[in-house]
């Protein structure tokens, strides 16, 4: 699958403000974050730039923008347009608990437990986008869901480790942040030995039929240079390089993010402020990795038709 | 509406396509492309179509493949475009509405003025059937020539698609395949006609007929089964040792 960069940009971006969003939501409510009106301004203004850029970022691989809003009218039928829904409606109680935290000195329980579901349900959806589409096998499998959520966690939770090293320490989250790490990379391992190992969904024998008379190969293309369906679906680039890639995601993303989630606990102060400002840009740059790869390692079954054997 | 149609119409207007018959010519796909872009998704865009790499949106693409080997292989011209599948994740993924199903005869179409350019609908068919339009921004795909079929100016004879009507070697059949006793779904019944990726679960309605099995005897085709050579044997003696010299 072509990895259109604007796509790639929005899940890895919205995926680590919905992240933070959520986190906010969920802790500062039970008193686990500073009530500080300041901190909640930076936090919540990182997360919900961070989701509004993403989203609008998808808006530039559409071919009808000023369609856009035509997208939330399927929810009964799409995760696209779910998406969307989910996107728009967790604004609202995202809003409520932002201007209550900053400006009334209220953190909201109700808002924030509503905006951190919204936040869960639009990456769901997200995730459900790749998930549901069976011409993708390796997108098509009960990884896909858990590494979405745990990787907008990821980046969402070293995001936060940033703003609260910043703004007041929190001794009592320092576990928190190497456990997600470590939760988030066992499940993109997972991911990566389940797609490897995964047995064959579909053949070009199976996608033309003609599997019985023997193997099949394309002796002639339709057509002489790459059309719409190469260019989109067939998108082979990146696969001589993955397990460079794999490794370069592990080591910037999960890796070195995990080994400076340490360093508050032996150095607090400048380093531990520099060390997850470090780990949050790398583990950020570490999901982009890990996303485009997810594009560029994904086959699609209509590669069978042109050469491919099995997806 | 994306989701798909509920008491729909045991209508199911689709092709057949015959494998053994389908010489590779292209006319279908050709035909295809002359009629739908002047039709309701025109244009049919072409980007460089002189250039180097022409790139455009074509509903019908014909494949040609080898399969199996030695005396057993064979070269299968292998026509694609849209199936119209009873369960066409293409339709219910589309965000818009834009995808639709039709319930009175299972037609797969896109409301181009509906259509975002999302592509997800692209994603979600394993067979290929959908082409963006890069020009217009819009995803277009196969209509089984709708402004064809139900098109009462034309003689009824000339009421099939156009890849039907310019099929040269009655490869292709077009009928309503929810009625068992159709002309086409007689035809699928007799020859085992089969679904291409049937463990998508998307149910197409399109079916193919396989190549018919390979006559390998001489007696088959009629023609004696060894020929005579067609050059006398080497002569011996002197003429001969110079032949053989010569020839070195």
């Amino acid at each position: 699958m072509h990895p259109s960069l604007s796509v790639i940009f929005f899940t890895t971006a919205s995926g680590a403000g919905y992240g933070l969003l959520a986190l906010l939501g969920v802790l500062a409510p039970f008193g686990l974050l500073p009530a500080d009106p300041l901190f909640g301004l930076v936090a919540l203004a990182l997360a919900l730039v961070a989701i509004t850029a993403g989203l609008l970022s998808s808006m530039f691989h559409l071919g009808q923008k000023q369609r856009a809003w035509r997208a939330f009218s399927q929810w009964r039928s799409s995760w696209l347009s779910r998406e969307g829904v989910a996107a728009v409606a967790t604004y609202l109680p995202a809003g409520l608990f932002g201007i209550g935290w900053v400006f009334l000195g209220t953190v909201s329980k109700a808002a924030g437990l509503l905006a951190a579901l919204g936040a869960v349900a639009t990456v769901y959806c997200t995730s459900m986008i790749y998930r549901s589409l069976k011409p993708v096998p390796r997108w098509h499998n009960r990884w896909v869901v858990p590494n979405y959520l745990a990787l907008a966690l990821m980046s969402g939770i070293l995001w936060l480790a940033l703003v609260l090293q910043v703004f007041g320490p929190r001794p009592e989250l320092n576990g928190l942040v190497p456990a997600v790490i470590a939760l988030a990379l066992a499940l993109k391992l997972g991911y990566w030995r389940f797609i490897d190992g995964a047995p064959a969904t579909s053949t070009a024998g199976s996608a033309t039929g003609l599997g019985s008379f023997g193997a099949v190969r394309l002796f002639e293309a339709p057509h002489t240079s790459e059309n719409y369906l190469l260019k989109e679906m067939g998108f082979s680039i990146a696969r001589k390089h993955a397990a460079r890639l794999r490794r370069i995601a592990v080591v910037l993303g999960f890796g070195l993010p995990f080994v400076l989630s340490f360093v508050p606990v032996v150095a607090p102060g400048g380093p531990a402020i520099a060390a997850a400002l470090l780990a949050a840009v790398l583990g950020t740059v570490g999901v982009f990795v890990e996303r485009w790869l997810f594009f560029a390692e994904a086959k699609h079954a209509v590669t069978l038709y042109y050469g491919g054997s099995v997806v | 509406m994306t989701s798909l149609p509920t008491g729909a119409s045991r209508k199911r207007l689709g092709l057949v396509i015959d494998l053994d018959i389908c010489v590779g010519c292209h006319a279908c796909a050709v035909n295809c492309k002359e009629w739908n872009t002047g039709g309701v998704a025109a244009p049919l865009t072409d980007l460089a179509p002189y250039g180097a790499d022409p790139d455009g949106v074509w509903f019908n693409r014909v494949h040609t493949y080898e399969v199996g080997e030695g005396v057993t292989g064979r070269t299968v011209h292998f026509p694609r475009s849209c199936l119209h599948c009873a369960q066409p994740a293409c339709v219910t993924v589309c965000p818009t509405g834009a995808s639709f199903k039709r319930a009175e005869d299972g037609i797969v179409l896109v409301n181009e003025d509906l259509c975002i350019g999302c592509k997800l609908c692209s994603w979600a068919c394993p067979y290929g059937a959908r082409e963006f339009d890069e020009d217009a921004g819009v995803m277009k795909k196969c209509t089984l020539c709708i402004d064809r079929i139900y098109n009462e100016t034309f003689d009824p004879e000339d009421r099939v698609p156009a890849c039907v009507a310019t099929c040269p070697a009655s490869a292709r059949h077009f009928g309503d395949l929810g009625d068992p006793d159709s002309a086409v779904s007689r035809l699928v019944a007799e020859r085992e006609g089969f679904d291409l990726m049937a463990e998508m679960g998307y149910a197409p309605t399109n079916k193919y007929l396989p190549p018919r099995p390979r006559r390998q005897d001489a007696g088959c085709t009629g023609a004696s089964a060894r020929l005579a050579p067609a050059a006398p044997a080497a002569p011996g003696g002197l003429l001969g040792w110079l032949d053989r010299l010569l020839s070195q």
